[in-house]
């Protein structure tokens, strides 16, 4: 089978990693990865655990800041724009850069409060603007239907499945470019999952959308390129199917065939 | 394992249980107007009082008795004990007085004589002693607008004296024009007040006039105004419905009035005051500090050597002797804060002191210094117990740390910051000892919080329960009288914590109702 060619017009490149090294004060969790994710698309990253995979998401909006002892050299850009300086402004970055983590976290809000959390911090607190958001988020985020009627009760009573999906509507209400998503599914049973990965397919419409995931089939089903990790190594990267169907190296064919990981 | 966790428990129960029944029993009896029983001896003596003890004697081994027997200005004891063997006979006379006054105790006794309003005798029946004891009572309320007129004279006039101390301390001679003004001014003050004073005298001497006599049961008579008497009960022939409602007139009296004889009657109103007020305002000083200083060690600081050390300082600060807290309080806050502002603001004053001296605002500072590791403690505990995740959240929809903090952090950790707070004040309640060095006083002429400007003085002094139960337990010139007040003072102490405890429990659990997380 012969990947299908990825129209580079379409999809041009969002974020682009260059020669990135990251250290945990003396340990080197990512050696020299230079990849790149394409607008509208689903990237996977896929390898097994303490691979630098999550490591390198966090990169992507600067969650790593908050661990004292990380040290990141190389570049990464987000629509040409250097992100890994100093003089990066992190609260605009991650206002660009939304994130999903694996273990939902909603606010100990209501629902709503939840989801204008990110418009009201920056300072948006016209209330129809506010509503606006909220309804086309949990639209957004296909949660809509579920929760219309009790827009105003806490999220801590939401199951994992809505939960989840909570955050999903918080990340997309302050409209990102891109959306990292840490394992979302991996706390869900197979039918949030499934909802999730059907959310997924959707937001791609809209948002670039970066996913780490543990289960390899997730990564064949939701992902249109995959990057395989190893050891802090990125040792392929390249068009979903055609990493699990004929990958070139022989680590990533071992992984995916369940060989080891 | 599990047996000895029981049986521990179960010890503990009980202790608790046992303190405050002894507690209870012996306080809330207090206010019970007993009998009076008279008793004659084999002598032929008569003797009447109220019973409070039986018992054998140590030595002797013979049933005895202990009656209350008042007068203490006519037996100089308030307190006898007679061997059951003695007594010939026991009843309870229906005419038998039992009077509260100002001065002496209670005095145990029969009606003898009245005199009215010019000092005339009238006749001497319980209805004439009720009503003349009112109108006397009234005419002395009557002279309350003459006290206060007294009062605030002599706050103009103690105002017209600073001021000139103030004027003199500037320059005499420069100001003498001003001073000769000011002290014009107070010396017809000075007039009026002498004016007002000798008419109260005047008036209080007329009611001094009605008087009463009693016989005690040995038949020795007494003469007393009606002014000195504060309650007139006749215990023998009141019905259990007139004890009830003299009890919670007694409950009133207690938690309203000023206190009476060296404390050991009336009222706690002053200390009930003082002992919320304080716990209040250390709260106000201690919660702000102690949430801060955790929030800088928790989210800011970088976990490192100085921020242990810092930590290990904050959980000893909560170790040291409170006395060690009211020797640092005397020294730091009274004679170096207060005796700087004295020099700063009062250099007219000196060498009496303002600031420089104990009083409420020092107090409570102390005490917050000795709860603020308290509330330090649980509020780390309770931000660190916050899941890595709901700051993550937070972070990455773009808020700055600070954002965080107020908007989720702060909100979510209120249910602990509470907890600690209920110990802080828990344990500032029943602190005694660092109080005594830094403006707690046996007794205080003034409340903290009046109505005179600037309303709130944090310079006074103020009575407080726990110094209360110390000084009238152990300081006090007649311990066995004294012995009911203590239990009541350390009921009602008890009461205040149970009340602020269950109050900030209640608000507690809503807010964690509120904030827990709870998934399906």
């Amino acid at each position: 089978m012969s990947p299908e060619p990825v129209d580079l017009n379409n999809h041009p490149p969002v974020i682009e990693a260059d020669h990135v090294n990251l250290y945990y004060g003396t340990s080197h969790a990512l050696k020299d990865i230079s990849l790149s994710m394409r607008k509208n698309q689903v990237t996977a990253f896929i390898g097994p655990s303490g691979c630098g995979k999550s490591t390198l998401l966090r990169c992507l909006n600067r969650m790593n800041d908050l661990i004292d002892s990380v040290r990141v050299e190389g570049s990464i850009t987000l629509d040409g724009e250097e992100i890994t300086g100093r003089s990066t402004d992190v609260i605009s970055l991650r206002r660009r850069v939304g994130m999903v983590f694996q273990q939902s976290n909603p606010f100990p809000k209501s629902i709503y409060e939840n989801i204008v959390y990110g418009m009201r911090i920056a300072g948006v607190n016209d209330k129809a603007t506010l509503d606006e958001t909220v309804e086309r988020s949990l639209k957004g985020a296909a949660i809509w239907n579920e929760v219309k009627d009790r827009l105003h009760d806490s999220a801590l009573g939401l199951s994992g499945g809505q939960a989840q999906r909570i955050c999903i509507a918080r990340a997309i209400a302050t409209n990102p470019e891109v959306i990292l998503m840490d394992e979302p599914c991996s706390a869900l049973d197979p039918l949030s999952t499934l909802k999730i990965e059907e959310l997924i397919d959707e937001l791609k419409k809209q948002y670039t959308i970066v996913i780490v995931t543990h289960n390899m089939q997730q990564a064949a089903r939701v992902s249109d390129a995959t990057a395989f990790f190893y050891l802090g190594e990125l040792i392929e990267m390249g068009d979903t199917k055609k990493i699990f169907t004929n990958p070139e190296k022989q680590q990533t064919e071992d992984y995916i065939t369940g060989r080891f990981g | 394992m599990v047996l000895a966790a029981g049986a521990t428990l179960a010890l503990i129960l009980f202790m608790t249980l046992t303190l405050l029944a002894v507690i209870l029993g012996n306080s809330l009896g207090y206010f019970w107007v007993k009998d009076l029983v008279q008793l004659k001896l084999k002598d032929g003596s008569l003797i009447m009082g109220q019973l409070t003890a039986t018992g054998r004697h140590a030595l002797t081994d013979v049933e005895r008795l202990q009656l209350k027997v008042g007068n203490r200005d006519l037996y100089s004891q308030d307190f006898r004990w007679v061997d059951d063997s003695e007594v010939v006979e026991r009843t309870k006379p229906d005419d038998a007085y039992l009077l509260e006054r100002r001065e002496h105790g209670n005095f145990f006794g029969f009606l003898k004589e009245l005199k009215g309003a010019d000092g005339e005798s009238v006749t001497a029946d319980n209805v004439t002693l009720v009503k003349l004891h009112t109108a006397v009572l009234d005419k002395q309320r009557g002279l309350k607008s003459i006290k206060k007129e007294m009062s605030r004279l002599n706050q103009a006039s103690e105002q017209l004296r600073l001021k000139i101390q103030k004027l003199e301390y500037k320059g005499s001679e420069a100001n003498s024009a001003a001073i000769a003004v000011l002290a014009e001014e107070r010396a017809k003050l000075t007039v009026t007040f002498d004016d007002l004073n000798e008419q109260l005298n005047q008036k209080q001497a007329e009611l001094n006039k009605t008087a009463v006599v009693f016989n005690d049961a040995a038949g020795t008579s007494k003469e007393l105004p009606l002014l000195e008497i504060v309650k007139i009960y006749q215990p023998n022939s009141m019905s259990a419905v007139a004890k009830a409602g003299a009890y919670l007139g007694k409950i009133r009296e207690l938690l309203f009035d000023d206190p009476r004889e060296s404390n050991t009657e009336g009222g706690l109103f002053p200390a009930i005051f003082g002992t919320i007020l304080m716990v209040l305002l250390m709260s106000v000083f201690s919660l702000p500090f102690g949430v801060i200083a955790a929030i800088y060690l928790r989210e800011y600081a970088r976990e490192g050597r100085l921020v242990q050390l810092v930590r290990i300082a904050v959980n000893n600060l909560a170790g040291v002797p409170s006395i060690v807290y009211g020797v640092f309080g005397l020294g730091f806050f009274v004679y170096g804060i207060g005796g700087s502002l004295d020099k700063l603001f009062f250099p007219e004053r000196l060498p009496t002191p303002v600031f420089g001296t104990g009083g409420i605002l020092w107090a409570s500072l102390t005490l917050a210094l000795l709860t603020v590791p308290v509330v330090i403690v649980a509020t780390e505990e309770s931000l660190a117990s916050i899941p890595k995740g709901i700051r993550e959240g937070s972070l990455a929809l773009g808020a700055t740390k600070f954002q965080t903090l107020t908007k989720v952090l702060l909100p979510m950790a209120t249910p602990g910051i509470m907890t600690g707070l209920v110990l802080s004040m828990a344990r500032a309640v029943g602190e005694v000892a660092p109080l005594m060095l830094v403006g707690v006083v046996k007794l205080a002429p003034t409340l903290p919080f009046d109505g005179q400007f600037p309303f709130f003085h944090m310079d006074r002094k103020f009575m407080h329960l726990g110094f209360h139960i110390f000084d009238v337990g152990f300081q006090s010139p007649n311990v066995e009288a004294a012995k009911p007040m203590v239990y009541v003072t350390t009921l009602l102490l008890l009461l205040i914590v149970v009340a602020a405890t269950s109050l900030a429990i209640r608000f507690r659990n809503q807010m964690r109702r509120r904030y827990t997380t709870s998934h399906f």
